[in-house]
């Protein structure tokens, strides 16, 4: 049973707290050019999560102010991990899609390859890492909630069994009408472990809605089981020809020796 | 005049004003290189987060991958399916594979971030990636094609083993072709996972499958250039006939090409998008009419049958693809990225540079090394 954390959007104040947790326990440094909160915050090399500020009409065309806190997913079957050709991301039984730098080559296909745009680079740097919030991992091995989980004082967060919050979810949304009746990350490429209910159209809050619904991995798993028996195949074929065209070009020779192809 | 060189065993390379202006900018190149290795990715180029792909991935690798294609396509139609008519062309055609590949990895170095860790994917193995297949192909390929290399450069250095490379060359040249065909197409296939991100026209289910077949056209329209320049620098000229027959082969390749491309297109129900006048439709038709219909056209015309045609074909089909690359990387990406990407000074420096040095080391190997000619085959012109 891997763990999750359900987002309810309605009831985030953007404090920010949770961003502070974030650097705290992570030891990610501060910089007044890149924001964690407001209308200008952007995941960086050293902000894992921030919250954006956007400026919406609700469902009765009132102007309404809602806080979105970004951070990475952790998808049940991550395209970064499975774009990886050295294995610096693996995803933990537990949940968290974890990084390690020793292992990483810098070729960037990871950025790519994320629906989401999460792992980020340090580009100022001259050998630079890639980053991406890890969940805490090391707290949630033990049982715990991630650090900006447990700050956050407007209960915007439930952490726990991610079939369970699942399920939570969807009491709360068919209970109360305001709820869009989505659950973001229930289907998203495969299902998230961070899932979010809010009660404003997700498409206006800059999630990006029109993606898969497949496990990302599942677009290359059938073309990277082939290649084996294809290299294998067309060896075959290749022997076999050049035996054939060799035998066939010196049958012809000593029938013609004019012979010209 | 190469011939004389070879009979006295000594080195030569003539010095051009082209050749001077190619080392010039070899020099730059490697400053920045230099500068870029030591300073980090920032510095030098225009990649973000956005944009952590650009012009060194685009152009550099999969262009360069891709345009030295001509080499294991050629070592297929002469070396397995044993068409001798074709064997002039063989050697050079191997030779540009060679330092397109060896392009390509440097190519690859100047862009990982952690470049000190470049083996690592040989000990820590991602298999589920197709960049893994990518990594040990083009490794294994381009060690290959020095192996190939090895029969002709023992006819000059180090005689006593040229016996061993001869026997070992069926064995590497079907190895040599098994290689490219796995990582032709996964370079394609890298692009499986960019499933949201790339746009329509050019993300598909079978885009391994483009890759593969633009990689095996794209062949002999390079043979098409090369052997333009080399028969005007060496006055070389292989014949018109072997030369139109190569480009009919890689004509009916990019028929199949363009009815896959209409077929997947229909099926996916996005063919109607290749004609809305939106800045990807645009790109996307220019492509196919130059790059691909055009010269479909021109190989079965008459024009084919002169030089000023073939040099025609050649660079309509190469420039083509190296359009195609550049669209997957860059303008298909446009949309999804909400900001656009243009290449900084240093990135076309090293891109320019890397070329030139290619060049030069062409220039230098046709003339220590009997590459243009090759068995029976003398001048022609």
């Amino acid at each position: 049973m891997s763990k999750g954390v359900l987002v309810d959007l309605t009831k985030c104040v953007g404090c920010g707290s949770c961003t502070v947790a974030c650097k705290l326990y992570n030891g990610n440094e501060w910089d007044d050019t890149t924001p964690t909160m407001g209308p200008d915050a952007k995941l960086n090399g050293k902000n894992w999560t921030v919250v954006q500020f956007h400026e919406v009409k609700d469902s009765n065309n009132q102007p309404v102010w809602r806080f979105v806190k970004q951070q990475c997913l952790h998808c049940k079957e991550p395209a970064c991990a499975s774009a990886c050709f050295a294995k610096a991301f693996q995803k933990t039984e537990a949940g968290p899609v974890i990084y390690y730098p020793h292992l990483c080559v810098g070729c960037r296909y990871c950025m790519v390859a994320c629906p989401f745009n999460i792992p980020k680079y340090e580009w100022e740097k001259a050998f630079p890492l890639v980053t991406k919030c890890m969940m805490c991992s090391g707290k949630v091995e033990k049982g715990e909630a991630p650090a900006c989980v447990s700050v956050c004082p407007a209960d915007v967060f439930k952490y726990g069994d991610r079939d369970a919050l699942l399920q939570e979810a969807k009491d709360i949304i068919a209970k109360d009408s305001k709820y869009v009746k989505h659950i973001f990350g229930e289907e998203e490429v495969g299902g998230t472990e961070w899932i979010y209910i809010s009660d404003i159209p997700f498409e206006q809050l800059g999630f990006k809605t029109n993606v898969t619904k497949r496990a990302m991995p599942s677009y290359t798993e059938a073309y990277m089981h082939a290649t084996p028996f294809v290299g294998i195949t067309w060896g075959v074929i290749l022997t076999g020809l050049y035996h054939y065209t060799k035998r066939r070009n010196q049958i012809s020779k000593e029938n013609n020796k004019n012979f010209k192809a | 005049m190469a011939s004389h060189a070879q009979e006295a065993q000594k080195w030569s390379f003539r010095i051009t004003p082209i050749r001077v202006l190619l080392m010039l900018l070899s020099l730059v190149a490697i400053g920045v290189i230099v500068f870029r290795l030591v300073t980090g990715l920032g510095t030098v180029t225009n990649l973000s987060d956005e944009w952590p792909w650009g012009l060194w991935i685009g152009f550099d690798v999969l262009c360069g991958v891709a345009l030295a294609g001509g080499g294991y396509g050629t070592a297929l139609i002469v070396h397995v399916l044993h068409r001798d008519y074709f064997a002039p062309i063989a050697r050079s055609a191997m030779l540009t594979s060679l330092i397109g590949y060896l392009l390509v990895m440097a190519g690859l170095f100047l862009d990982i971030g952690q470049w000190f860790n470049f083996w690592r994917p040989f000990v820590s193995w991602g298999h589920s990636s197709v960049l893994f297949e990518v990594f040990w192909c083009v490794s294994c390929y381009t060690t290959v094609q020095i192996l190939e290399f090895g029969e002709i450069a023992t006819e000059r250095v180090g005689k006593k083993f040229h016996n061993i490379f001869k026997k070992a060359l069926p064995v590497l040249m079907i190895v040599g072709i098994i290689f490219p065909t796995l990582h032709q197409s996964s370079l394609g296939g890298l692009y499986l996972l960019m499933v949201d991100k790339l746009y329509p026209l050019w993300w598909s289910p079978i885009i391994f499958l483009f890759f593969l077949i633009s990689s095996f056209f794209v062949g002999p329209a390079m043979i098409c250039v090369e052997t333009t320049l080399a028969g005007k620098a060496y006055d070389h000229w292989i014949p018109i006939p072997i030369l139109r027959k190569l480009v009919r082969i890689s004509a009916y390749a990019m028929i199949l090409y363009l009815i896959l491309k209409i077929v997947d297109l229909t099926n996916r129900g996005v063919l109607g998008l290749a004609f809305s006048g939106t800045f990807e439709a645009n790109w996307f038709l220019i492509e196919m009419i130059f790059g691909v219909i055009i010269p479909i056209i021109i190989a079965f015309s008459g024009f084919s049958n002169s030089r000023s045609g073939l040099l025609t074909f050649g660079l309509l089909v190469s420039l083509g693809v190296v359009l195609n690359r550049m669209n997957v990387v860059i303008t298909g990406m446009i949309r999804s990225t909400g900001v656009s990407y243009i290449p900084s000074a240093g990135e076309f420096i090293v891109s320019a540079g890397l070329v030139a040095m290619g060049v030069l080391a062409y220039c230098f190997v046709v003339e220590n090394f009997r590459i243009l000619e090759h068995e029976d085959h003398g001048h022609a012109a």
